[in-house]
């Protein structure tokens, strides 16, 4: 296996849509990386082209200008190798699929995985996310965040070397938040995966995180790159230390000056 | 209806629990007794005014009459139904097939969903009263024309659905689809056909019943055999008993179509009765 400097590196990415009404620019001329094994949290208020800049890099979306490079290769061919993992807002769980079948769909698609891959076994992704026992639930009897743990699983089998998740806990409840929030820490060092991760909340990117982007919306631009310096090791209890506090309120500063 | 506490913890119930599972088991009772008793007066009032205002037989009957001739001649009304089961089930399975094809070739080229979807529309507005004798006309006077009278009927509610069924997926479900680099194929077979099931059993239940109405409509013009054809004869004969036994085994028939396909869907769509995410 190569390994590669970055995850991610997308360079001068500007990307813009045709409504009927008008030209939007939605990503103008952003540049950012992610370390092989990182975890970037995308952060800016609504507008700012932060699900548009993760489906850039998941090759949803073609930018007008800019290069992409995932994993060393082009987008597109990262999606086709099985590379990525992809979490959405909403779980997507397919409502006629136990949350087993569900985790196995990557299975049936697209030519299945290939042989080398890891994490080959829904049933173990279940109980790596905390869902042994409910294998044959299917989505309907699931909470919310049990359904985005399914989602979860679901991007992870395979082992995505980029996992890409857009705002996946923002419809939940704070406490069910908070505790995915330290389950996807643990998740990412069990794993490995470099994770992107879409948020518009300030604690949730400086607390999952071990770099902020901050965007400025309309249109999307980079505000600056910010490395957090947090321990690897965190608990929850962080996030009411001086020195998070801290964080939270320079990051807020920061959006502070771009929201209107 | 005192049930004292000693008594209730006796069969380890608690007085609450007991009079909780009387009260459900009277409601339950209750839902099954008042749809009897709304027709069984219903049945008493007609009898009544039959009686009171001394309603010759030729123009209504009474409910007895019916009775008398849906026992004595079952056999006349079953050589009759054949032919309209026959018709309508036939019609039922060509134009919802034609239907499905249709919506799925439709899902997959635009252009031609554009271009067709207004021809489909136009038909749709033409009265079957008003297609029955088209059809006639072009496929003579057997079976045909009424399995095609069937067959049309079904089709537009179906054709809707069904298009609306297999695009109306969660866009997200369809880019997952793409992130796994699927086929159209699989998108189709493991997205957008198991989502348009419960669409597409709305508009087959819809379609049981129409489909009897379009063969009934077919028997009307030129026929000698069939619910329709024995409708008709039996007004032109003055023979109202015959003409209400007719109207009620086709209706019968109708009804237990539309049973048999609520079944069918109940049994389709078990797992995901409350799929609405």
């Amino acid at each position: 296996m190569v390994s590669h400097e970055h995850a991610v590196s997308c360079q001068n990415v500007t990307v813009r849509f045709v409504t009927e009404e008008r030209a939007v620019t939605a990503l103008d001329d952003v540049s950012f990386t992610v370390p092989a094994g990182g975890f970037l949290t995308l952060l800016g208020p609504s507008g700012c082209g932060k699900s548009t800049l993760l489906r850039v890099v998941a090759d949803l979306i073609t930018p007008g200008s800019g290069t992409v490079e995932v994993l060393g290769k082009t987008a597109a061919q990262a999606r086709m190798d099985r590379s990525l993992g992809f979490v959405f807002q909403d779980a997507a769980l397919l409502p006629w699929r136990t949350a087993l079948e569900n985790v196995a769909l990557p299975l049936e698609v697209g030519g299945g995985l290939k042989p080398s891959s890891r994490f080959t076994s829904p049933r173990d992704l279940l109980a790596l996310v905390g869902l042994s026992g409910w294998e044959q639930s299917y989505p309907h009897q699931l909470s919310g965040g049990m359904r985005q743990r399914v989602a979860i699983a679901r991007a992870l089998l395979g082992g995505p070397r980029l996992l890409l998740m857009d705002e996946p806990f923002g419809a939940l409840d704070e406490m069910t938040r908070d505790r995915l929030n330290e389950e996807l820490r643990r998740i990412w060092a069990e794993t490995g995966t470099s994770i992107l991760f879409v948020t518009h909340s300030v604690y949730e990117a400086a607390y999952l995180g071990e770099q902020v982007l901050v965007l400025s919306p309309n249109p999307g631009r980079v505000v600056r790159q910010v490395t957090i310096d947090l321990p690897r090791e965190r608990s929850l209890a962080l996030r009411d230390t001086p020195h998070f506090v801290e964080i939270a309120a320079e990051l807020r500063a920061m959006l502070g000056k771009v929201t209107p | 209806m005192n049930h004292s506490p000693a008594h209730a913890s006796q069969t380890g119930l608690s007085a609450d629990e007991v009079a909780f599972a009387q009260a459900r088991q009277k409601a339950r009772l209750r839902r099954r007794i008042m749809p009897v008793l709304g027709v069984a007066s219903v049945l008493l009032l007609w009898a009544a005014l039959v009686y009171w205002l001394k309603v010759p037989p030729f123009i209504a009957p009474s409910p007895q009459m019916v009775a008398v001739t849906l026992w004595d001649k079952s056999g006349l009304l079953w050589t009759n139904l054949v032919p309209t089961m026959i018709e309508s089930v036939a019609g039922f399975l060509l134009g919802n097939l034609a239907a499905i094809v249709i919506a799925t070739v439709f899902v997959h080229k635009k252009t031609l969903e554009e271009a067709f979807f207004p021809v489909v529309v136009v038909i749709n507005t033409i009265p079957v009263v008003a297609k029955a004798p088209i059809l006639v006309l072009l496929l003579g006077n057997g079976m045909e024309p009424k399995i095609a009278i069937a067959a049309l009927i079904c089709f537009f509610p179906t054709l809707v659905n069904m298009v609306r069924g297999l695009e109306s997926v969660n866009p997200q479900a369809m880019e997952l689809m793409r992130v796994l680099s699927a086929s159209k194929r699989e998108v189709f077979f493991k997205l957008r056909l198991p989502h348009s099931l419960p669409y597409l059993f709305s508009a087959l239940k819809i379609a049981a019943s129409t489909a009897v109405i379009g063969a009934i409509v077919g028997e009307w013009i030129g026929s000698t055999l069939g619910i329709g054809a024995l409708i008709i004869q039996a007004t032109y004969a003055f023979d109202s008993a015959l003409l209400y036994a007719t109207v009620i085994v086709g209706s019968c028939f109708s009804m237990s179509f539309f049973l048999l396909i609520s079944l069918i869907e109940r049994l389709a769509l078990r797992q995901t009765s409350q799929q609405n995410s």
